[in-house]
């Protein structure tokens, strides 16, 4: 272009233009920049370089592999080698020793807290809450109230299986049945047993409340899993309903929604996805937060 | 047809094929509509159906309301211009740009404060989080490029815009697509890709606007007055070309039933994800770098009176740039199951790209020498300049990005975000803008804008808005990046997911302040573009404002 017959050179730099105007547009002639040029050719010599170090082109049936061989799944599975390897001296004295050892030992209880405090947060916290306060129909996992069982044993057998989980070992204990919903009780003794249940556990209730017939339905109907007492049975997984704990709300119509509609929470099993000293270190956690048997 | 019409007016074969061509899609739009599979797919039919009848309508009108010659191409031997599309898609992309930055700035909210989702599926950040995106990239930024594109090629081919109803066809289908698209969103109609979350009937739909787009912006390239193609051509036509191959690769689908919105992608596993960002990165670079390349070779020298820096470099950096960019989209699958071999080439091609792409800041900035005064007096130019920067610093991190040590700690963080928007804001929107404040006057034949003091607020004001956004994501980014990998002295995770979100927290307010001033910049354009527009027109009928043709010698 530089020939060009019909360039001119623009006052403001002395340069040539190719000559060319659109739209009143005109182009210069500059020379491409030098260091733009040697950065260009020196990324394309380092990306060669790379090629021949690292896997790079697709051949037919396969692909050059690089001069060292390198894999990111090999690259991937050291890592997680090393990571056992830092991990291994703990991860021993876990295996070795039973829950209640590893509770009674300052050490090996910090080893497992250690491990336990993360794997609860990014597993356990979305539903029973960052510090293990629960939420509604999420146990509180601080407080001694077990639906479950809290001894070493109850814990690990339930983080294990899950409740009402899809895995065979998994804690059954039949669902509560949908009273109102498939008309086992009528409205009326619903609301009776509502306020039976709440005058049990100390809270307020209406001065009409029929009290007789909701004691008769609650021996009834209720007794045979949340007991005489109405203490809760752990063997069904029946909640104490007469304390000030609850797993919903005390207030009288969570009450009757739960009578009406059943209740039947569950947890997943935890087994295949989390490995047993992983299990083991919760275990100890969920003891250690406050409530342990 | 002839017997009927007067002997002088005579429709078009354009016209009649639109007519026809229409009337059948509202047939068969109300067809489906009957028989739906979903309520939302109903609406959409009937969308399809009313926006069909309304063209017949208009085309008929049209017709009857026209003078029966064609208009000249040329007039007293100046090309007539066919402004009125370029009117309607300036109009469109800034208010469409102040929807989009208006969902930026509730989706912001939304992740700092998850209950102003509001437990409402419609406005879930799930479903603006699309709605979002789309708005300023393909119904903001596409109208941009649409209308510029048609600008810039008509004043620079010194040529008519080719074709009588298909330019208007082009600009308003493809705002009729973001309507359904956008529409969709809500309603919860996607095909969850990123980037092409539209199902297969507006794919359809889109796929025939655009290669009428191609079509009318090659006839015009055809019918040029001048003897050589400029350099903003070269990258609208890499632009169109390359997002019709891209549009059809990743949307192959097929639907359940012509009845049902849903549709299945043919591709499958690692493949699929492979087609999804070779569409993804490359609708980065050819719809937000290689279009708006276009907009910045016509409007920076046009707006500083300068030449352009280097012709040159343009063309070398044009071909490197189309060339590498098409191969760099594997840098968004490091370390998955994407093969091994596919990421280095994702990522080496990405590192040689670093250069081509500044070839573009180079071009840009040093347009301005001999004209780095007019910054100091013009906010419209300084904004053009400020984009440039951005593109620069950009189209740097970029590559650094896709080196997989960097990505190992950037991938999945807000880095990205933050990345993505300095980008976005300080490149894409700022360009756009400086297009936008530049072709108001000419298009409307005004003096220049109703005031450039707004032009000065809306920029300081934007700007403090990036600088906001771009540095609270960077922090933030690496922030997460850190805690996500931070591991104790006996080998355990640090820090749990939740307490990686936590502390994002503040950084997702400070992102919200930065979106809300760069809305404010936004609604400050739309009040002084809509000023210029209706005050009272000239009287001089010069040239709409432009400086006067300079011939080609």
């Amino acid at each position: 272009m530089a020939d060009n017959k019909h360039e001119q050179i623009d006052t403001v730099t002395g340069k040539a233009t190719t000559g060319h105007v659109w739209d009143g547009v005109s182009e210069l002639n500059t020379p491409l920049p030098r260091w733009w040029l040697w950065i260009f050719y020196a990324t394309i010599v380092w990306s060669v370089g790379y090629w021949i170090v690292y896997p790079s082109w697709p051949l037919v049936t396969s692909y050059t592999e690089g001069a060292f061989g390198w894999k990111s799944r090999v690259a991937v599975t050291q890592e997680l080698d090393a990571l056992r390897t830092q991990r291994a001296a703990i991860v021993s004295k876990l295996e070795g020793a039973t829950p209640k050892e590893i509770a009674d030992s300052p050490e090996l209880l910090a080893l497992a807290r250690a491990q336990g405090r993360v794997a609860f947060a990014d597993n356990c916290a979305p539903c029973h809450g960052a510090g293990g306060g629960g939420a509604k129909g999420f146990p509180n996992l601080n407080d001694d109230d077990w639906i479950w069982g809290g001894t070493f044993e109850d814990i690990e057998q339930t983080i294990r299986f899950g409740v009402r989980s899809v895995h065979d070992e998994s804690r059954q204990g039949s669902p509560m049945p949908a009273f109102g919903r498939d008309g086992l009780l009528k409205n009326e003794e619903i609301e009776a047993v509502a306020d039976f249940v709440r005058s049990r556990a100390g809270l307020q209730v209406d001065a009409k409340a029929d009290l007789a017939l909701g004691a008769r339905v609650f021996a009834d109907n209720c007794a045979v899993c949340h007991g005489e007492d109405g203490k809760g049975k752990r063997e069904v997984g029946a909640a104490n309903i007469v304390d000030a704990i609850w797993l919903y709300s005390p207030d009288r119509a969570t009450i009757i929604e739960g009578i009406r509609n059943g209740r039947g929470a569950s947890m997943p099993n935890w087994v295949g996805r989390l490995d047993d000293v992983t299990i083991k270190a919760l275990t100890v956690y969920v003891h250690s937060l406050g409530g342990g048997e | 047809m002839a017997h009927v019409e007067t002997l002088q007016k005579r429709m078009t074969f354009g016209e009649l094929g639109l007519l026809i061509t229409f009337g059948l899609l509202a047939f068969a739009s109300i067809i489906i509509f009957a028989r739906a599979w979903t309520p939302e797919y109903a609406f959409h039919a009937l969308l399809f159906a009313a926006g069909s009848i309304a063209a017949v309508f208009a085309i008929g009108n049209r017709y009857l309301d026209r003078p029966a010659a064609p208009p000249p191409q040329t007039i007293d031997g100046k090309p007539n211009y066919n402004l009125g599309p370029i009117k309607f898609a300036t109009i469109a992309a800034v208010v469409w740009g102040v929807a989009g930055f208006l969902v930026g700035l509730i989706i912001a909210l939304q992740l700092a404060y998850p209950w102003l989702n509001l437990d409402l599926p419609w406005i879930s950040f799930g479903r603006l989080r699309p709605l979002h995106t789309s708005a300023v990239i393909f119904a903001f930024g596409g109208n941009v490029l649409i209308g510029s594109s048609l600008y810039v090629v008509q004043r620079t081919c010194r040529a008519r815009l080719a074709g009588d109803l298909a330019p208007w066809f082009v600009v308003l289908g493809y705002n009729f697509f973001i309507v359904v698209a956008g529409t969709g969103y809500l309603l919860g109609i996607t095909q969850s890709k990123e980037y092409a979350e539209p199902e297969w009937y507006s794919d359809l739909w889109l796929t025939v606007v655009w290669v009428v787009y191609l079509l009318v912006y090659l006839a015009t390239i055809w019918k040029r007055k001048e003897p050589h193609i400029f350099v903003a051509n070269w990258f609208y036509l890499a632009f169109i070309l390359t997002i019709a191959v891209l549009h059809l690769g990743n949307n192959a689908t097929i639907p359940l039933s012509l009845f049902s919105p849903k549709s299945y992608i043919v591709w499958a596993g690692v493949q699929d994800a492979m087609v999804q960002w070779w569409y993804g990165h490359n609708a980065v670079g050819f719809f937000l770098t290689a279009g708006f390349l276009g907009l910045m070779y016509y409007f920076v020298p046009k707006r500083a009176e300068r030449p352009i820096y280097s012709y040159r470099l343009s063309i070398i950096h044009f071909w490197a740039l189309i060339f590498l960019y098409i191969w760099a989209g594997p840098h968004h699958l490091h370390y998955t199951a994407l093969p091994d071999w596919a990421q280095t080439l994702g990522m080496t091609f990405s590192v040689m790209l670093w250069m081509p792409s500044w070839g573009g800041m180079i071009n840009g900035l040093m347009t301005l020498s001999g004209a780095w005064d007019k910054l100091r007096t013009d906010p419209v130019l300084r904004m053009m300049a400020v984009s440039v920067a951005f593109y620069g610093m950009s189209t740097f991190e970029g590559p650094m990005m896709s080196v997989k040590a960097v990505n190992s700690l950037s991938h999945y963080t807000d880095w990205t975000i933050g990345h993505v928007h300095s980008g976005a804001l300080g490149w894409v929107a700022y360009i756009s803008f400086g297009a936008v404040y530049c072709l108001v006057p000419w298009l409307w034949n005004r003096p220049g804008l109703y005031s450039l003091r707004l032009v000065n607020w809306h920029f300081w004001i934007s700007t403090l808005g990036i600088v906001l956004y771009v540095s609270a994501m960077w922090v933030s980014g690496i922030l997460q990046g850190l805690m996500w990998r931070a591991y104790t002295a006996l080998g355990f995770l640090e820090y749990s997911f939740i307490e990686t979100v936590e502390a994002m927290h503040p950084f997702y307010v400070i992102r919200a302040l930065g979106g809300l001033l760069f809305l404010v910049g936004g609604l400050i354009m739309a009040w002084n573009i809509w000023k210029t527009i209706v005050a009272v027109e000239p009287q001089s009928t010069s040239d709409s404002g432009q400086p006067a043709l300079v011939p080609a010698e």
